[in-house]
């Protein structure tokens, strides 16, 4: 049985769609989500444990055998990846229930679950497969279902920002797929451990080069990375708050392991850093991300759109890490990938908590929010240390490693940038703790209670997680050094 | 005539850039989407080009007949083509929701309400 845990952990949420469909009735599509999700976290825990203790999985789908067959390999890094996406969407669905009772109309409600269904059966897809096509279908099976799922929105402005990133996305995965035609035509194969094979002695063609190009560009689109960010605040902001939660946690996560998937076991660390100058292009634009982003973020009236421009800005401290091409800095940037899941997700749960009894996240509405929701603005303030980096949280990890990684390789003025940036996120992190402690509330408002212990139990776990990572570092930190080693040793 | 021997990759190279003009350019949501399959359409072409072997014949086993072209980017294809078909759906999907919700589908107009919002 545990042999078969590779495909199953595809094709379970994968068949909980259209179950959700047709047992629509009533709380069982909930139900089912939350069981296949459940199960999905149990298998990518199992997967992790067998990975850390020896060595990689190769699974062959249907028996037919690699390079012919498509094949799922499972290492740390991608078993720490589904650990993430399922154990975010287990602790995201039991909100669900009530979040989604009050913000989508009850005749769609099956069509949510199997939409997330689809969502989470893409996202793991995406980390265990070994192959690249099969990538790429998986990054339309997330894609296309979280357009939906965002479109299902309450304001009609989700619409077109569901819009807009269909085709932003659709031109990303289309990149993608050019770059994966490309590197197919120069080597004949699609499997990912046969093209590491084939792809060094090509180095000097500029077919790989156009394909390198053609796939970061792509997989760089899907991870928001500042100047392709623009589908992200607005898709963030009018997603249902559960949407936001997931995808904040995990899509741009996956796309993030997939940059490195193809930057170190696909191209080549040699290919990537050495002959073409990625550190430098990715180095710039990932602090341009943070700057522009951080300070966009300080002006924003609406907190979900603030939470978003802050995500921008974090993607660009990952690839920050990721462009100083060391261990330290790959460290980092594994772990600030697991630790700014978490994070935002405790937020975007936050903000689903607001939601669900002011009915608005602007920011005039968190006026005296902290004596009227006392439990809900202290997980805020938690998780929004966290968000700054402040000793003793789960943000304050990765932007040490992100320091050290900096200073290993003696840039100062990037160490100073991640600083003072840090500054940026405590000025509209505090914007919002000003407002909901030091104000009173409207005398005419609405009278506001915390939301019951469905909504505040998901959103607790996540900010106790965001203080438990802070302290006892060995299973985030840990599991992101072997992973790192592991890309940087190469296979 | 080196140049003109590649004529299908051309084809494609016209094809990607007239789908991505129309992408960017037009306002209007449902030029965007047929700029979008344009686009996908010249991706397809590529492929299939990749999969042509000089003189080879359809990949189908017969007598008499030894090179064969590369089946593989043709199953690919297959595959992208329904992924494109369902993207042009919900796109679709979502351009009668735009235009249920604003009662346009000029992305100009839409942009110009929501500000007012």
């Amino acid at each position: 049985m545990i042999s078969q845990f590779p495909a199953l952990q595809v094709v379970i949420p994968l068949i909980g769609a259209p179950l959700c469909i047709i047992l629509r009735r009533g709380a069982l599509p909930w139900l089912i989500a939350l069981l296949v999700s459940w199960v999905a976290l149990f298998m990518a825990a199992t997967l992790l444990s067998q990975v850390a203790a020896g060595g990689e999985i190769s699974y062959a789908i249907g028996g037919w055998l690699a390079p012919l067959g498509i094949e799922y390999r499972i290492d740390v890094l991608n078993a720490f990846m589904m650990l993430l996406v399922a154990g975010t969407s287990s602790i995201v669905l039991p909100f669900a229930y009530k979040s989604v009772a009050k913000e989508i109309p009850e005749e769609k409600h099956y069509l949510f679950y199997s939409g997330f269904l689809l969502m989470l059966t893409g996202l793991l897809g995406m980390a265990i497969t070994g192959d690249a096509f099969n990538v790429f279908v998986f990054i339309e099976i997330s894609s296309l279902s979280s357009y939906a799922m965002i479109a299902m929105g309450r304001d009609r402005r989700a619409l077109s920002a569901a819009f807009t990133y269909l085709v932003m996305g659709t031109v990303g995965a289309t990149f993608f797929l050019i770059g994966v035609g490309l590197i197919y035509a120069v080597t004949g194969t699609l499997n990912m451990a046969d093209l590491a094979e084939r792809l060094p002695p090509l180095y000097e063609s500029r077919t790989v080069l156009a394909a390198f190009a053609f796939i970061s560009v792509g997989i760089l689109l899907k991870l928001a990375l500042f100047p392709l960010h623009l589908w992200l605040p607005n898709a963030y902001t009018y997603a249902p708050s559960v949407v936001t939660a997931f995808l904040a946690a995990t899509a741009t996560k996956v796309a993030l392991y997939l940059l490195l998937r193809f930057a170190y076991t696909v191209f080549g660390a040699e290919f990537v850093f050495d002959i073409v100058p990625s550190t430098p292009v990715l180095m710039t634009l990932a602090l341009a991300g943070i700057i522009v982003a951080s300070t966009v973020a300080i002006f924003q009236t609406d907190v979900k759109r603030l939470l978003a421009y802050s995500s921008v800005a974090q993607v660009g401290y990952i690839i920050l890490g990721i462009s100083y091409a060391n261990v330290t800095g790959l460290t980092a940037s594994i772990v600030h990938i697991f630790n700014h899941a978490v994070t935002k997700g405790a937020l975007f749960l936050v903000m689903g908590c607001i939601a669900y009894a002011a009915g608005a996240c602007r920011l005039e509405s968190f006026a005296g929010l902290g004596k009227r929701m006392p439990l809900t603005m202290a997980a805020f303030v938690i998780a929004g240390l966290s968000l700054i980096g402040v000793p003793l949280t789960a943000g304050f990890v990765s932007k040490w490693y992100l320091v050290l990684g900096a200073m290993e390789e003696g840039w100062w003025p990037v160490a100073v940038v991640i600083l003072a940036t840090s500054l940026l996120a405590a000025v509209y992190i505090w914007r919002v703790v000003e407002l909901a402690y030091f104000r009173d509330p409207p005398a005419d408002g609405p009278e506001l209670a915390d939301p019951p212990l469905a909504l505040m139990a998901p959103t607790w776990i996540l900010t106790g997680a965001c203080v438990y990572f802070g302290v006892e570092t060995s299973l985030s930190v840990g599991f992101s050094e072997q992973a790192a080693l592991f890309l940087m040793g190469g296979r | 005539m080196e140049a003109l021997g590649h004529f299908n990759y051309w084809v494609v190279v016209v094809l990607m850039m007239i789908g991505f003009y129309a992408l960017i350019a037009r306002a209007n949501l449902i030029k965007k989407i047929v700029g979008l399959n344009i686009f996908q359409a010249s991706v397809f072409l590529l492929f299939i080009s990749f999969g042509k072997v000089t003189d080879g014949s359809a990949p189908i086993i017969a007598e008499g007949i030894q090179i064969y072209s590369n089946p593989l980017p043709h199953v690919l294809i297959l595959t992208a083509i329904v992924v494109g078909v369902a993207t042009t759906a919900l796109g679709l999907a979502l351009v009668v929701r735009i235009n249920e919700a604003y009662g346009s589908i000029e992305e100009d107009e839409i942009t110009e309400m929501d500000r007012d919002t």
